[in-house]
């Protein structure tokens, strides 16, 4: 398909106009495309960024009904790296690893937009980390063990879970205590 | 040793031996983003900060050698002249990004130029495996082994629902951006290529053009990688990604095949015109280099010419600004840079 403007360039920008409820289709290339004002280029192109930005203000209304932008009640700060939610959305990009755990609540609507439905990892794991969770599990299994235990009121065996729970406890806290940097 | 070596040789080593499938697959990489978790991303973190982890990593990494990769070369990025930040980047040893931030960041590159390992990029790490050919389970393999490797000193920001903290939401979970780079001149002469991208990418995989976009894409190159890396494994990423690739390897081998059929000496003709053109012109654009290289590549593959491989991966980084500028130190214009590229082009080939 030729460009309608110029008929010479091939057309590559498709876009449909609606005005009044009348829809208009128009094929332009793209360097009428950009003369028009049909397509704004930033700086340096169109990015994934640039799109991504865009889906993460889809969750918050815009304006109200007289137009005025709506006003954040309650601005969510990191306390680790200081930075905003507002600030988060506009960048793009996350300050520091407790960001996650500070704007955790809001997040699941853009992870599942970027990454197809998903908000939860699946893979690797560190390996430091991995042993880590790998204990944290037994523990939660010991702590359960335990409460059947008492239910049972099989006391002797309890007394020797609750001994391995302690030992647990104090793994996992010299663990995290010896994480270097 | 230092970073010279890596500007002297305008292919990177790995490149020299052909791997599977390598009539369509250039190339596979895998890239990891890491973070460690005591400090801020390089996006907000103050210049102190980051020069810690830059310190830190020179420290410990510099020389250092991966299994037998030989030593890594700690480069920073400030102790390098423009010229030669355009030669790293053409070689794709380091993102364009990571030259704009001079002062506080680096890169750990292997002397086979296989690993590559940018400090304070967008994130605090990005670790980068090359290997050639289609091989992408092998350079999975060897990028966990690198990251374990890294792990033993460091702490990685990662959490048990998220999993690895990137700086961009677009990275978290695995970090891991998995892509092969293929030559698909038959599916775009062809028109085959545009009608099967929306499919891709609806199996959660993006098809780019390497130089330029869309069908426009120079030199019938293109990089295919995966899209999410939240919520599938390694693993079942790279197999989604090999599915596709496949396909691709296929349609392209068939369309291939259909082409000399149906135009013969026609098609023929195209691929020796472009090894007269490369063999003999005078001025030579990037563009017009592009699609004449694609040509000549195209006639390897079908057997009609007889040519190693990689000496047409090395024109192509060899004849880029920033290489033609480094081995004339000095800096030309964009004319003086086409009649330079036509005379490497031509002494390259002249022997063969």
């Amino acid at each position: 398909m030729k460009c309608q403007q110029c008929q010479k360039r091939p057309a590559t920008v498709h876009y449909t106009h609606v005005m009044n409820g009348k829809k208009t289709n128009i094929h332009v290339c793209e360097v009428c495309a950009k003369e028009n004002g049909y397509m704004t280029y930033p700086e340096e192109g169109f990015s994934l960024h640039d799109l991504l930005t865009g889906l993460f203000h889809l969750d918050t209304p815009k304006v109200d009904l007289q137009g005025h932008p709506f006003q954040q009640i309650e601005e969510v700060r990191c306390p680790s790296c200081d930075m905003t939610f507002t600030e988060f959305k506009r960048i793009g990009k996350f300050g520091c690893a407790e960001c996650y755990h500070t704007f955790s609540n809001r997040l699941d609507p853009i992870f599942s937009r970027v990454h197809s439905g998903n908000t939860r990892h699946i893979g690797k794991i560190p390996k430091r980390k991995g042993g880590h969770l790998h204990l944290k599990k037994q523990l939660e299994d010991y702590r359960q063990q335990l409460r059947t235990l008492i239910e049972n009121e099989a006391f002797e065996k309890a007394a020797i879970v609750r001994d391995n729970i302690k030992e647990l406890e104090q793994q996992i806290r010299n663990k995290e205590a010896g994480d270097t940097p | 040793m230092s970073y010279e070596q890596f500007m002297d040789q305008a292919i990177s080593p790995w490149m020299l031996e052909d791997g599977p499938d390598h009539d369509i697959v250039l190339s596979s990489r895998i890239r990891l983003a890491r973070n460690l978790a005591d400090h801020k991303f390089p996006v907000i973190a103050p210049s102190e900060e980051l020069n810690d982890v830059k310190n830190f990593f020179e420290k410990e990494y510099n020389q250092a050698s991966f299994e037998g990769s030989g030593p890594l070369q700690f480069v920073p990025v400030q102790d390098l002249s423009t010229i030669e930040k355009m030669v790293l980047v053409e070689k794709h040893l380091i993102s364009p990004l990571l030259t704009k931030k001079f002062n506080t960041a680096a890169s750990l590159i292997s002397p086979d130029e296989q690993i590559s390992i940018m400090i304070n990029e967008e994130d605090h790490l990005r670790i980068q495996l090359y290997y050639s050919g289609f091989q992408l389970q092998d350079a999975l393999t060897k990028a966990f082994e690198v990251d374990d490797w890294i792990e033993d000193k460091v702490n990685y920001a990662f959490d048990e629902k998220r999993g690895y903290l990137t700086s961009c939401p677009t990275n978290v979970g695995t970090g891991m951006r998995a892509s092969v780079m293929m030559h698909l001149p038959a599916l775009v002469i062809t028109k085959q290529l545009n009608r099967m991208i929306p499919a891709i990418n609806h199996l959660g995989v993006v098809v780019r053009g390497i130089y330029g976009e869309g069908s426009e894409a120079l030199g019938h190159l293109f990089q295919i990688s995966n899209q999410i890396t939240l919520g599938k494994s390694e693993n079942n990423i790279i197999e989604d990604l090999q599915g596709v690739v496949r396909q691709l390897i296929e349609h392209e081998r068939h369309a291939r095949n259909k082409l000399l059929k149906e135009l013969g000496t026609g098609l023929e003709d195209r691929i020796f015109r472009s090894l007269g053109a490369l063999k003999y012109s005078r001025i030579m654009d990037t563009k017009e280099m592009a699609t004449r290289l694609s040509h000549v590549r195209l006639g390897v593959d079908l057997e009609l010419i007889n040519l190693p491989r990689h000496i047409l991966t090395e024109l192509t980084v060899l004849t880029q600004p920033g290489f033609l500028q480094y081995h004339t130190q000095k800096t030309l214009t964009p004319r003086e840079r086409d009649v330079l590229r036509a005379s490497v082009i031509r002494e390259k080939l002249a022997d063969l």
